[in-house]
């Protein structure tokens, strides 16, 4: 599979994951998610940033309850829990927002 | 996950040992081993994991993959703390015939969420007996 931005084709996998991570970019982001009818606000930006940030770290994507935990220490209790970020991402919080992030399905998601 | 499969898999919870054996880069099984052992403990199970023989190079500092056209993966062991894996097995003896000592290995904690986030070691120093007592202990132990 493919997407198309500004005339330039990435490769993804069959459910829509980015293929090489070094072809992420912002414009990238917004396009998968108007593709899943999602705006991108600065609170899913932060989620998607985290995620990048973690990845970068310790080299895979974390599962949605590590995520939670995560989140919920970086940016507080308000905003790691499940019901704030499943409203961000209905699809489930670490299988969209990996999407975004132009990281691979989380490690712990069948 | 999503919440129905967590809700389908909570209830039973074994203890899992996943035994590591082999050198970190040359075949698969670290990196699968340690993905299995992620994704059992994304599924609340109660994991632990065991490095010997060629496995403790697993744990080494400073690994550097950049000459072998391979992923470092060594990074993602020090998000088992984030998966709540609090227990690290390295048998003494392979650490010893190998000329390493507990210094040469990272030094992996998990964050206690009970204790203000206070971070504590994972790595525990085990004889071969003591190994075999935790293996047996073990409800399900997973060779790789």
């Amino acid at each position: 599979m493919t997407i198309e931005v500004s005339g330039k084709s990435y490769e993804t996998d069959e459910e829509g994951y980015l293929a090489n991570l070094s072809d992420w970019n912002l414009e990238l982001a917004e396009a998968m998610a108007k593709e899943d009818g999602c705006d991108l606000t600065e609170n899913h930006w932060e989620v998607v940033n985290f995620l990048r940030e973690y990845y970068d770290e310790y080299q895979i994507a974390p599962a949605v309850r590590v995520l939670t935990k995560a989140i919920g220490k970086r940016l507080g209790k308000d905003k790691g829990n499940s019901k704030y970020l499943y409203e961000l991402f209905p699809y489930g919080p670490a299988k969209q927002a990996c999407k975004y992030a132009g990281l691979p399905k989380p490690t712990g998601c069948v | 996950m999503s919440d129905q499969e967590a809700s389908q898999t909570s209830g039973v919870i074994k203890k899992f040992l996943y035994v590591n054996r082999r050198a970190p880069h040359g075949s698969n099984y670290a990196q699968e081993g340690l993905e299995v052992a992620l994704i059992g403990a994304a599924f609340e199970q109660d994991v632990a994991m065991a490095y010997i023989d060629d496995g403790v190079f697993q744990l080494k500092t400073d690994q550097d993959t950049s000459e072998i056209g391979t992923k470092n993966f060594s990074p993602t062991y020090r998000a088992l703390g984030d998966y709540d894996v609090k227990k690290i097995y390295v048998e003494r003896e392979s650490l010893e015939k190998r000329g390493l000592t507990q210094d040469d290995l990272m030094p992996l904690v998990y964050e206690d969420e009970d204790d203000d986030w206070e971070e504590k070691p994972m790595i525990n120093l085990v004889t071969a007996a003591e190994l075999q007592d935790i293996i047996e202990q073990s409800d399900v132990v997973l060779n790789f």
